[in-house]
């Protein structure tokens, strides 16, 4: 192979160290700045009581929920391109974003203020829209078969943001700025509950995927091979996509629409010569989190006080990494 | 390899969907171990749909299709493919890989989620690239195979499976003649090995040569069957693939061989 990394574990140290550096900066920069060993004794509970609670109470919070997205969309777009044997599929292809934003307009119209609220109604959106997803395809003749679900997912998408878009036209000028504030993501009202909730989410989707990881490295070499191999391709498509669909819907609840991450990460992971799903899932996930916590990092710095959306960032970093890997891909 | 397994076809029909036109029509064959079976025919004559019956893909069917005393047609996809190792005819990876991971994936029908590969399979992983003639480029992409080395990287992930049972569609496609024959030396060695070795082709001279059985398939169902000899016949063949040709013997070796004749105007 052409990798420089020729041992996974050798990439994942190297992408480790890079997040933690990520991670410290993102504790350290701020309204308030901090050197970074004044961020490694505060973390410890050691040290002044300002830059404690500024770094365990507010900007740790934040930095964790971006790093647990981003471990959620990177992986599930890894085990979602595997599935579908396609470099451009993404989770909220599944017609999870539509659903999640679809329930979180709907919370913001209905008068919901607190953001608990909001990311349930987009978690229960998103659940929706997955379940629509699936008796779509059933219904299609076509539940198990990748491409009938993907194309009832961009149908259910398409029509929840028609959904959204009749929501917002009346609406008041301040709910249609918070309901297109969600949409653009953001990890501002990043809590703890709230990351310890994509944690467990994480977990055992991260398990369920990591542990199918040769199925994905079966699935992704076509049906007829893969049938030869024994593995019942339409239950195993419907797996897949399912546990896919519930980790980007966690990761929309909790943080909005934070696009291009799930479609952008793990071509990223594949240019580093990483080609078994088992290792891609987990370098994708680590790239995700990074990607996340550098965009983040970007959102609330570089015109601060004002704060960019952090699913615009995530784009923008995004692009031009997949326009220098388009010419692989093709 | 487990004991020495024939594959049964017995009275099977096959359709692309419930009440079409069955593509194969009651098609008896028995492939017995420790021999060559040669599934010929012209295009459209049901021989790659007997392959995707066997692969559990056809969404009709009628009939059994036995792996020693399992049923295919009732049986699951992993029980499937720790009997008989399947090569369909075509394959293109959407993310290319290193040869020698692609052809461990034949250990896989053998491994749970979590389970590592053992001693025993690295082994039958080598083995089966010796034996299919890609150890030399072991460590190379497969994207970076031509098409006659991306063939036989395909046949060494089917021997990985180490399975009584071998079902091989079209396997010689792309290849030169040195490989081509060197493909079906292995299948001969294989079969010689108590396998059960069946192959679906086009290359009527060839398979003759090396082909314990011929079945002759025509609108779905066998128009001939047995010894290359009794199949190879020109008034057989002429009216099956509706077109003219001779069968004379080869003066080397004495098997039949097919020469299709220019039709004039």
């Amino acid at each position: 192979m052409t990798s420089p990394f020729r041992r996974p574990a050798v990439l994942w140290l190297c992408i480790v160290i890079a997040l933690t550096i990520l991670v410290v900066a993102s504790l350290a920069v701020g309204s308030v700045s901090l050197a970074p060993g004044d961020v490694v004794r505060a973390l410890a509970g050691r040290g002044d009581e300002v830059a404690i609670t500024i770094v365990r109470e507010l900007r740790l919070p934040r930095v964790a929920l971006a790093l647990l997205v981003g471990c959620a969309l990177g992986s599930s777009g890894a085990a979602l391109q595997g599935t579908l044997r396609n470099a451009l599929a993404e989770p909220y292809l599944l017609g999870v974003s539509g659903g999640a934003a679809g329930g979180a307009v709907i919370a913001m119209i209905a008068g919901a203020a607190d953001a608990g609220v909001t990311s349930l109604a987009a978690f229960v959106g998103a659940v929706v829209a997955v379940v629509l997803v699936l008796a779509l395809a059933r219904a299609a003749g076509g539940a198990r078969d990748a491409r009938t679900l993907l194309m009832a997912g961009v149908v259910i998408g398409a029509f929840s943001n028609a959904v959204i878009l009749i929501l917002l036209t009346d609406a008041s000028p301040e709910r249609v700025r918070g309901a297109l504030w969600w949409i653009a993501g953001s990890v501002s009202d990043a809590s703890w509950p709230r990351v310890l909730w994509l944690l467990a989410y994480l977990a055992v989707g991260m398990a369920l995927l990591v542990g199918r990881g040769r199925l994905l490295d079966v699935l992704a070499i076509g049906d007829e091979s893969a049938a030869a191999l024994g593995v019942n391709v339409g239950r195993a498509t419907q797996q897949i996509f399912v546990i896919c669909a519930l980790l980007a819907a966690a990761s929309v609840a909790a943080a909005g629409l934070v696009g291009f991450v799930g479609l952008v990460v793990p071509n990223i992971a594949r240019a580093f010569g990483v080609v078994r799903h088992r290792s891609l899932i987990v370098t994708s996930a680590l790239t995700g989190a990074a990607l996340v916590v550098f965009a983040d990092l970007i959102a609330r710095t570089v015109r601060a006080p004002v704060e960019l959306p952090l699913g615009a960032i995530t784009a923008l970093v995004g692009v031009p990494v997949f326009l220098l890997r388009l010419r692989r891909i093709r | 390899m487990t004991t020495p397994t024939q594959l049964r076809f017995e009275q099977v029909s096959l359709a692309y969907a419930k009440g079409a036109t069955p593509i194969v029509r009651e098609v008896t064959i028995t492939a017995a171990a420790g021999a060559i079976t040669a599934i010929v025919g012209p295009n459209g004559s049901g021989k790659s749909s007997l392959v995707r019956g066997v692969l559990g893909l056809m969404p009709e069917t009628r009939g059994a299709i036995h792996a020693g005393d399992v049923d295919l047609l009732r049986t699951t996809p992993d029980v499937m493919s720790r009997r008989v190792a399947v090569m369909p005819q075509r394959e293109s990876l959407a993310f290319p890989m290193r040869v020698r991971d692609y052809v461990a994936l034949g250990r896989s029908p053998f491994l749970g989620l979590w389970d590592a590969m053992t001693a025993a399979d690295l082994m039958l992983v080598d083995n089966a690239m010796q034996r299919a003639d890609v150890v030399s480029f072991a460590e190379r992409r497969t994207d970076e195979l031509s098409g006659g080395e991306w063939q036989r990287v395909r046949l060494a992930r089917t021997l990985a499976q180490d399975t009584p049972i071998l079902l091989l569609d079209e396997p010689t496609t792309f290849l030169d003649i040195a490989h081509e024959m060197a493909s079906f030396e292995t299948l001969a060695r294989e079969s010689r090995a108590g396998r059960t070795v069946v192959l679906v082709s086009h290359t009527l001279t060839l398979v003759a040569r090396f082909a314990d059985q011929m079945v002759l398939m025509h609108e779905g169902r066998v128009a001939a069957a047995g010894a290359p000899r009794d199949v190879m016949q020109a008034g057989t063949l002429e009216a099956v693939y509706g077109w003219p040709l001779v069968v004379s013997h080869d003066p080397a070796v004495g098997a039949p061989t097919l020469v299709p004749l220019r039709r004039p105007g």
